[in-house]
């Protein structure tokens, strides 16, 4: 990466950006909040959720996967995308079985985390309460795939930080399912306690055993205040 | 697994190089000798390739045409797109399902005839077709069905075995051809005239003649061969016969008519991009064209015009491979096609980096339609001066038009851009249509006060798919079948169209089920701007256009349908409790006229 900066525009505010930064991360570094959920800054940008998408010179672009471009006049926090972002969310929540109360994520959710913050009051949609496959094999990690949004992070942290192919997927449109590398179950892999995969899911999918209720709801990450308040403190 | 299988799949992942990126390839091999890749097969293409089973299986099980479980001897793929529907294929459904004696998804226990929808076949100037096997089977009336199943039912053969049934053939429909791409043309002739210049000055030359990809996008071909021969690295031409829009076929004529031109196109292509590869993609349901395509190819090789020092030129080397596709629609849409040849699910990439810069293998790419590829050898034959006489200013040359629907004459039309609608539906025989569908579902939806407007890049782009829909169609039905193919067509990647063209379709069931509302009407409005806006790709940008163009263009049959109440849950309870009502014997009341 260059030292070389290019100034762009978002939401009014001219930010200087380094030069092969995404949209995203040159947002990130200026303080500035673009809701994301697939997106994790230690991985490669899966391009899957679309809630990154901001709007450049009027066209929408995925924010996590677009390089600055000098010029570039960008919008982020605006009514029509927020609602945009909150519908996405809202399509997740009815596409898999989200029963915060009963799930040990709840607080350190960014699922849900980013529906707090989009004030979703419940899903403008209609469930489609699929049946879908919990994975209770491994004697250290399970698979919840009620709670799973196809994010990918567990497929690419598996091979960009364990070396190893432990994820994957399987099938198409709304039948697409997290898949593991056996012919059966999770603990026919090589997926090893140690290993970092499980621990970059958003929701609570991919779950470490015997440490959900260590810390008690209501002390939880998103508990003490809103998804993106990090990101935001930054700003100068 | 049997040692057999073991030796065969061995075999077989041997002759394609040990190269997982023929993956595509190995699979379908696979597949065509054992019926299906069970888990066994798979657990060993992943072992003597060398990498993951999950991998395998990623891709495997992405393609509509890979049986995951044991399939039947011979499979009826039916086309369920909305032409096959407006011409009787739900009663040649029925025919089937009472001839077989099992239902469609299902096998017969002897395994001998399994049933099957699939999306459109490219056979819509001939439908209601079928896939048997891989054969294509046209114009099929429920009277035909007995005799077919009949021959079905009494062969033994393997997988893939002829059986010879009525209807077995493909018409060409060749409607109009025009001068442009469909008129003579002497094998040889754009390759010399092209090696006379040097690949800037070819590429200068389709810049002057501004050919514009015929995929539909309308992306200028002289600036994508340009801006592909700038980027550093090795070089790849593809050509995108992978046309899967609903309604559409012209390239299947394309393919059985002016494979040399074609393919003369390919080698003027990549002469001036520097490639030394070029591929074919060709969708799975003209598979009946491949062995027809090969033989093409070996003639151009023997007679110089393919392979080393083409026509006596040193150092110029060019080569064809064809690659089969396995049933996705989405593959049509280029990034998702340099997936598929690399051996993976077809799934959209981001872009940028463009296939120009970073397409397959990663080393820049151009993919072209293939109708533009036999433009872009028709103006190196006859030069940019004489192209750009067809057509408007913006629009030069012509237009191939698949036409299916109510019209008297379906077929292949080649047409001069700037047509209007209301012209093309005097020559097909079409004038007393209520809408007309310009670009497949992924296009718009036109109303008769539209019928003005010009097929071109500046009015009305399209890729060529014409569907006319007559004065007593249920649109909206259509509308639904659209939605149901982008839902069952989605890629799954992204989550607003994975999960949005499903939304979709049950806010659709509801309105056509007398159920919805003027609030279903907004949300659908709001769904549907969603789907558009926030989907990665071409596919999910446009698979709400059948529901947002109709909305916009013919607002009274979405007004007709809805009821005057206020809000009706998508949730029916009384559906839900049906069976416990039915068991106890006792009925359900509704709350609100009960207490009324």
């Amino acid at each position: 990466m260059s030292g070389q900066t290019v100034k762009i525009t978002i939401d009014g505010s001219v930010v200087e950006a380094r030069e092969g930064l995404t949209i995203l991360q040159a947002a990130g570094e200026a303080g500035i909040y673009i809701p994301h959920l697939c997106y994790h800054k230690d991985l490669l940008p899966g391009g899957h959720c679309r809630v990154c998408t901001v709007k450049v010179n009027g066209k929408p672009i995925n924010a996590c996967t677009m390089v600055v471009g000098g010029g570039m006049v960008i919008e982020n926090d605006t009514a029509e995308l927020n609602d945009l972002r909150k519908s996405i969310i809202e399509m997740l929540f009815v596409e898999g079985n989200h029963i915060c109360p009963g799930c040990e994520k709840s607080g350190n959710c960014e699922l849900q985390a980013l529906a707090y913050r989009f004030g979703m009051m419940s899903p403008r949609y209609p469930y489609l309460f699929p049946a879908k496959q919990v994975d209770g094999s491994h004697p250290n990690v399970y698979i919840d795939r009620n709670r799973c949004i196809l994010c990918g992070r567990c497929v690419r942290s598996s091979q960009e930080k364990d070396h190893k192919r432990v994820f994957g997927f399987e099938d198409r449109g709304i039948q697409m399912r997290l898949a593991v590398d056996s012919e059966r179950q999770l603990a026919e892999t090589d997926l090893a306690a140690a290993d970092k995969a499980a621990s970059y899911c958003p929701t609570g999918s991919l779950v470490v055993k015997r440490v959900g209720w260590k810390m008690p709801v209501g002390t939880r990450k998103y508990d003490k205040e809103p998804i993106g308040s990090d990101i935001a403190g930054r700003r100068k | 697994m049997a040692s057999v299988d073991a030796a065969l799949i061995s075999r077989v992942v041997e002759r394609f190089g040990k190269d997982p990126q023929r993956l595509m390839d190995i699979v379908r091999e696979v597949h065509g000798e054992l019926g299906h890749v069970s888990e066994d097969a798979v657990d060993s293409i992943a072992g003597v390739l060398g990498i993951h089973r999950v991998q395998v299986a990623d891709m495997a099980s992405f393609y509509s045409f890979f049986d995951r479980e044991p399939g039947a001897r011979y499979t009826v793929r039916l086309s369920n797109c909305v032409v096959d529907k407006m011409n009787g294929m739900q009663e040649v459904a029925a025919a089937f399902e009472k001839a077989v004696g099992v239902r469609f998804g299902q096998t017969t226990p002897d395994g001998q005839i399994g049933l099957r929808y699939t999306s459109c076949t490219g056979m819509c100037d001939q439908a209601p077709a079928a896939l048997i096997n891989g054969l294509v089977v046209t114009g099929i009336k429920p009277a035909d069905v007995p005799a077919i199943v009949e021959a079905l039912k009494r062969e033994h053969g393997k997988v893939g075995g002829s059986v010879l049934f009525p209807n077995a053939e493909v018409q060409l429909n060749l409607r109009q051809a025009g001068p442009v791409v469909l008129g003579p043309f002497e094998n040889g002739s754009a390759i010399r005239k092209s090696l006379a210049l040097s690949p800037e000055q070819v590429i200068d030359e389709i810049n002057k003649s501004k050919l514009r990809g015929r995929g539909g996008a309308g992306f200028p071909t002289g600036m994508k061969w340009s801006f592909c021969r700038k980027a550093k690295g090795r070089h790849f031409l593809i050509c995108n016969a992978d046309e899967g829009e609903p309604g559409t076929f012209k390239d299947r004529l394309l393919l059985t008519e002016a494979a040399d031109l074609l393919f003369e196109g390919m080698t003027v292509a990549g002469y001036a991009l520097g490639a030394v590869e070029g591929l074919l993609y060709l969708r799975a349901e003209y598979a009946y064209l491949w062995p027809r395509l090969e033989q093409v190819l070996s003639r151009r090789r023997r007679h110089g015009l393919l392979g080393q020092n083409i026509a006596g030129r040193e150092g110029f080397d060019f080569d064809i491979r064809i690659q089969m596709g396995a049933g996705a629609y989405v593959c049509g849409e280029e990034s998702a096609l340099i997936e598929s040849l690399e051996g993976k699910r077809g799934a959209p990439r981001d872009r940028p980096p463009y296939p120009v810069q970073r397409g397959y293998k990663l080393e820049p790419t151009s993919v072209n339609n293939v109708e533009t590829l036999c433009c872009a050898a028709r103006i190196m034959e006859k030069g940019a001066d004489w192209f750009v006489k067809h057509g408007t200013r913006d629009s030069t040359g012509t237009k191939l038009l698949s036409v299916s629907g109510d019209c008297k004459h379906p077929g292949v039309y080649e047409v001069e851009y700037g047509i209007t609608v209301d012209k093309l539906l005097q020559l097909v025989g079409g004038e007393d249509a209520q809408a007309v569908q310009v670009g497949g579902p992924s296009g718009a939806c036109l109303a008769p006060k539209d019928y003005g407007r010009k097929i071109s890049f500046e009015d009305m782009p399209t890729g060529g798919s014409i569907i006319v829909f007559g004065p007593k169609r249920d649109l909206l039905k259509h509308v639904l079948d659209f939605t149901e193919f982008f839902a069952e067509e989605s890629c799954g990647w992204c989550a607003p169209c994975r999960v949005g063209t499903t939304l979709m379709k049950m806010k659709l069931e509801k309105i056509l089920d007398g159920r919805g509302t003027a609030s279903d009407l907004e949300e659908l409005k709001q769904l549907g701007t969603t789907v558009k806006m926030m989907s990665r790709c071409g596919l999910g940008q446009s698979a709400a256009n059948p529901v947002l163009t109709t909305l916009q263009n013919l607002p009274e049959l979405y007004r007709k349908r809805i009821t005057a109440k206020d809000f009706i849950p998508h949730f029916d309870i009384t559906a839900a409790f049906s069976e416990q009502a039915a068991v106890t014997g006792r009925k359900f009341v509704d709350h609100e006229e009960a207490h009324a």
